[in-house]
């Protein structure tokens, strides 16, 4: 295993929690309710508050003078590496909760396998994350069964953004060569072991809350190499525009 | 569990008296957010060890996100310049933080704040498999509450409401 991996691989998981964590942050002060707007974003808090672990890991192991802020704040799209799912737009509640509930039944058992990698600084940081990512499925599956279990309203528009979101959903599973090598030296989590549960945990979770499941017609993939949506543009502009605007500014 | 919460706490603090003396001037730093628990009452110092001429403070977030911990990390700092210790200051993830930490005092200052204390060992089968807790209501020990949101005004908290008293309280997690 090279430095050059490991950087590559933590960057990956930077990207995906600071992808994730700024789409929930957007529902500050847009919350449904007070104190779901205060969940939302404490949720958006432990995302954050992992990319900045794990991009502050990549800086370290990358050693180019670089730090987590320049990685968050200084990389243009092509350069980022996050899944596709993590920057689509937050969307209406029902598309929020569709795709954290699909994110976060991958990351209970993502994490809870990173947590036993050989490399000690990427255990400990899914050491915390599995603990946050428990509360963060409950409250996620939560909402889908009370969307898809209540009016005829919050059914369709959480079908909906199941819908949209699910073909999304085969690239949390995808591995590359960089991931399968890193596996194989018991750094990264060989992701497809973990189809079987995720795949238990949302059928379990749509069957309660009365919703299908998606059809598998159609999949895409290309975050991993830089391919993204046209949405991740836009999200960046927002999150970098101080820093574009005002290099080096602090506060 | 309170014999282990007793022994977590003692085990961080450090024998050798000298460390033992740096720690005890950093325990009395407070939780910017719930300021009448100390960072040793939460279990966010986690170590005072030398290293060469200086001194290496551990300390370790309760979330990933805990906005607290720059305000915390200044803090010890502040206090550490103050007392012309000449140290730096660590994060630690690992071990991972757990409300195992939280010392018997920190539980009885929680809940006289207002606060209701974790009820049960973060490894104990009911909380692993998220069976909601019997949480009782800080104001007037009643156990007929109910939770409001997951998430209170912090991440390390829930948000509850007593059926006896109709006051709304946090709880903090089990974590």
């Amino acid at each position: 295993m090279s430095e050059q991996q490991l950087f590559q691989y933590a960057l990956r998981l930077g990207d995906d929690a600071l992808t994730l964590g700024h789409r929930l942050s957007e529902w500050c002060s847009n919350g449904p309710y007070l104190e779901e707007d205060i969940a939302l974003t404490n949720i958006a808090l432990d995302h954050i508050g992992r990319a900045r672990m794990l991009l502050a890991y990549a800086a370290q192991v990358e050693d180019a003078g670089r730090d987590e802020d320049q990685l968050a704040y200084l990389r243009d799209c092509r350069e980022y590496r996050n899944l596709l799912i993590c920057e689509l737009p937050r969307g209406d509640f029902g598309d929020t909760i569709a795709r954290h509930f699909l994110v976060d039944a991958f990351n209970v058992p993502f994490f809870g396998a990173l947590a036993r990698s050989t490399d000690k600084t990427l255990a400990g940081i899914a050491a915390k994350a599995v603990k946050e990512s428990r509360y963060h499925l409950r409250h996620s599956s939560g909402w889908l069964v009370r969307l898809g279990d209540g009016t005829e309203e919050s059914h369709a528009r959480v079908e909906a953004g199941l819908a949209r979101v699910w073909g999304y959903s085969g690239e949390l599973f995808s591995m590359d060569e960089l991931e399968t090598g890193l596996a194989a030296a018991g750094v990264a989590v060989d992701r497809e072991t973990l189809r079987e549960r995720w795949n238990q945990t949302v059928d379990q979770v749509l069957a309660e809350a009365g919703l299908e499941r998606p059809a598998d017609d159609w999949q895409i993939d290309g975050g991993r190499r830089g391919d993204h949506t046209e949405h991740l543009g836009y999200l960046l502009a927002e999150l970098q525009f101080m820093q574009r605007a005002y290099p080096g500014l602090q506060w | 569990m309170v014999a282990s919460t007793e022994a977590a706490a003692e085990q961080a603090r450090p024998e050798d008296p000298e460390a033992a003396r740096v720690w005890d001037l950093l325990a009395a730093v407070t939780d910017p957010e719930i300021p009448v628990l100390t960072i040793a009452d939460l279990g966010v110092l986690r170590g005072v060890i030398r290293d060469g001429e200086q001194w290496v403070v551990t300390i370790t977030p309760t979330y990933s996100g805990c906005p607290a911990m720059n305000a915390i990390e200044a803090d010890v700092r502040a206090r550490l310049d103050e007392c012309g210790i000449a140290a730096r200051v660590e994060t630690t993830y690992d071990p991972p933080w757990t409300t195992d930490w939280l010392s018997e005092a920190g539980r009885a200052k929680l809940k006289a704040y207002g606060i209701a204390p974790p009820v049960e060992a973060s490894t104990s089968k009911r909380s692993l498999l998220g069976v909601e807790p019997d949480v009782t209501c800080p104001q007037c020990d009643s156990t007929e509450t109910r939770k409001l949101s997951e998430f209170g005004s912090t991440a390390c908290k829930a948000l509850y409401m007593c059926q006896s008293c109709q006051q709304p309280f946090d709880y903090f997690k089990c974590l």
